[in-house]
């Protein structure tokens, strides 16, 4: 079962009593609200997400309303992860985004049995595209726009490294974009299933994509890294793809992710392999439809002619 | 020990599983699936998962218990190894000092190799120094760079006046924060252990040139700051810590209870040794020998007194998540907090602190 299978009324019920259980890629959550926004926000962006039975969740989130006098003319919430509130109260009508920046935390924070990068994460013929956030790099519209070209959405925030394997581990979450980029995206994918927009956050206007079903029905199914792509976005710069100097890459990712000190050696060992097992490139970009033809050549010819092709 | 649990009050799973390791052999994933937050909450993920890896046991538990686990036992590792290094720093810092520097608590658990210290959460590095080489030291740090946190007026005259430490110091490059301590408890408290004694038996630690206290020392130091800090947020991991120590002191040793018994009387800390092993027992199945207890039992404050703390102490030293709490939780806390200024402050002083801390909550935009 979905949680679009669900009425309206059966979500509110199930979400105020036990709880609902879901999965996102290998984390289950059992999360329970009584905030109206949220669920409503829950029943379109994980519309295709698997409704589960009890079991062991690994994150028992809760989104409630605060219960003191604001409430009538205010009414806030509080993120809660096992009851505790890590955060100071949003206004309700924000819950939407709370959840999604509640739920990177606690993901963030705990899951260290993976090597974390900040990064975006797209799959093509079993090839998988790294792309680390930074500051200005439009990584999350990237994203967005390879998602809604045929690539599978593994993530937008998370690079989940599994230690043993260094593959790619999928978490197909709702893919966050801000301010002016909402638009673009409506603007250019008219058929894009994307949420309201949340104005006045902490980080501008914020909304919504919701993930393919393709993306989230595979998310099982690992990904090897065949890509790195470090991205800068300007506008109306032609696309420059080209070779990115190893040694950098390597301290860029190290830097890039969440929890390279945390795992010491190992996250040092985790980094550097994937690293010498990717192709690592320099992108920059000024118009979306141009690069993602370039990305989606990019699977077909590989390495040697992306260098050919720059060179030429 | 029952060899099938079944388990339906966090409370009794959580203690049990502290108690006996081996029994989580035999968890449901229900019941694990109460047992990874009550260990999480209670910072004693990571000596759980290492203790299971010890007993051989760890490859047995459900894969997706495994993760959350070894989650916590490379957050661990990491905190571990940012306070190595603070404290390699530290030593690097006070080479030249000619001064005797102890580690406190948790990075002396580590640098002495105790199973207290295996998985144990830590989040900054106590050093004890004697009151005489106090400014010495804090001049070396400062000028090394080491910065002071920045207190208002009255802090850092109550700090300098009644503490048993320092303002806190965190080098400038680095997140672990430095408390210098030159007494075991504030200055102004009831209780007045002499610092001296706990200098002069400090024990040497291989591969370190800072000291770390002697095996009795070590948990009557804990102890005291457990039972008369009034602050819980790690009361269940202080506990264990105790209930460890003892377990492996005492295996050791074999004059060790009689050792600890007379330290305390001699450090003037038997209260909180009474309370120690009190709560060690009921909650951990700590093994005192009877003769021990009946000893200690000379320290109580009456029968009738010591069951009111067991309601106040067995609340507050429990993990503060939801699951664990009871209609009575809170005042319980809140009451051990009152107790703790009652003992930390002679009347008149603690009246005073109370208007000065009050004035300032109702003026929170006060000029510094």
């Amino acid at each position: 079962m979905r949680i679009a299978e669900f009425s309206s009324d059966a979500l509110k019920t199930r979400l105020h009593t036990s709880g609902l259980y879901t999965q996102t890629g290998p984390f289950k959550i059992r999360i329970k609200s009584n905030s109206r926004p949220f669920i409503e926000s829950l029943r379109f962006l994980y519309a295709d997400y698997a409704v589960l039975d009890r079991q062991l969740a690994d994150f028992h989130v809760a989104l409630e309303l605060q219960t003191n006098y604001r409430r009538w003319f205010h009414p806030q919430v509080l993120f809660k992860i096992d009851g505790k509130s890590p955060f100071q109260p949003f206004p309700n009508e924000l819950s939407p985004p709370l959840f999604e920046w509640g739920l990177n935390w606690c993901i963030g924070t705990r899951a260290h049995h993976y090597l974390m990068l900040h990064s975006a994460v797209l799959e093509k013929n079993g090839k998988a595209l790294i792309l680390p956030a930074h500051p200005g790099s439009g990584k999350s519209t990237l994203c967005a726009a390879l998602a809604l070209s045929g690539w599978r959405l593994l993530s937008d925030e998370f690079g989940l490294i599994d230690t043993k394997s260094t593959c790619l581990v999928p978490i197909p979450r709702p893919i966050a974009l801000k301010n002016e980029s909402i638009n673009v995206i409506r603007k250019l994918f008219p058929q894009a299933a994307i949420g309201p927009s949340f104005p006045k956050t902490r980080k501008g206007t914020v909304a919504h994509v919701r993930p393919s079903i393709m993306s989230v029905d595979q998310m099982d199914q690992p990904a090897q890294a065949a890509w790195i792509i470090f991205l800068k976005y300007k506008a109306s710069s032609p696309v420059v793809l080209e070779p990115f100097d190893k040694a950098q890459s390597l301290l860029r990712l190290a830097n890039n992710a969440f929890n390279y000190e945390v795992l010491g050696k190992q996250g040092f060992q985790l980094v550097s392999a994937l690293v010498r097992s990717c192709q690592c490139l320099w992108l920059s970009y000024g118009n979306l439809e141009e690069v993602i033809e370039r990305l989606d050549a990019l699977d077909v010819t590989g390495y040697a002619s992306t260098i050919d092709v720059h060179s030429a | 020990m029952p060899a099938q649990l079944t388990y339906t009050r966090p409370r009794e799973l959580l203690l049990s599983c502290l108690a006996h390791p081996s029994l989580v052999i035999n968890l449901s994933e229900i019941e694990w699936d109460m047992l990874l937050p009550l260990t999480r909450h209670s910072k004693l993920m990571g000596r759980l998962a290492e203790r299971l890896i010890q007993l051989g046991i760890f490859n047995r538990l459900p894969a997706r218990v495994q993760d959350h686990l070894i989650g916590s036992m490379r957050l661990t590792e990491h905190r571990q190894r940012m306070v190595l290094w603070e404290i390699n720093r530290l030593e690097r810092a006070l080479k030249t000092s000619g001064t005797t520097v102890l580690v406190l608590k948790g990075g002396a658990y580590i640098l002495a190799r105790l199973s207290a210290g295996s998985g144990r959460l830590l989040a900054d590095v106590d050093i004890l120094v004697a009151h005489n080489d106090l400014d010495t030291i804090e001049k070396l740090l400062l000028s090394q760079g080491w910065e002071a946190v920045q207190l208002d007026d009255y802090d850092e005259h109550y700090y300098r006046a009644w503490m048993h430490e320092i303002p806190p110091l965190r080098h400038r490059d680095r997140c672990i924060e430095v408390d210098v301590h030159h007494t075991v408890l504030p200055v102004s408290s009831r209780y007045k252990p002499n610092p001296e004694l706990l200098l002069t038996e400090a024990r040497p630690v291989e591969g370190c040139q800072f000291k770390v206290l002697a095996p009795c020392d070590m948990i009557l130091h804990s102890a005291a700051h457990l039972f008369l800090d009034g602050e819980f947020v790690n009361g269940l991991r202080d506990l264990s810590d105790i209930d460890l120590l003892l377990r492996e002191f005492s295996q050791k040793d074999s004059r060790f209870w009689t050792r600890l018994l007379h330290r305390a009387a001699e450090m003037k800390l038997t209260r909180p040794l009474f309370y120690a092993l009190r709560y060690t027992r009921r909650m951990l199945k700590t093994p005192v020998p009877r003769r021990a207890v009946v000893a200690a039992e000379f320290y109580s404050p009456g029968r009738r007194m010591a069951r009111i703390m067991d309601a106040l102490f067995e609340r507050a030293l429990m993990p503060d998540i939801p699951d664990v709490n009871d209609r009575w939780t809170p005042l319980a806390r809140r009451l051990l907090l009152m107790r703790s200024h009652w003992l930390k402050m002679p009347p008149a002083l603690l009246a005073y602190h109370t208007f000065r801390k009050s004035v300032k909550r109702w003026r929170p935009s006060a000029p510094k």
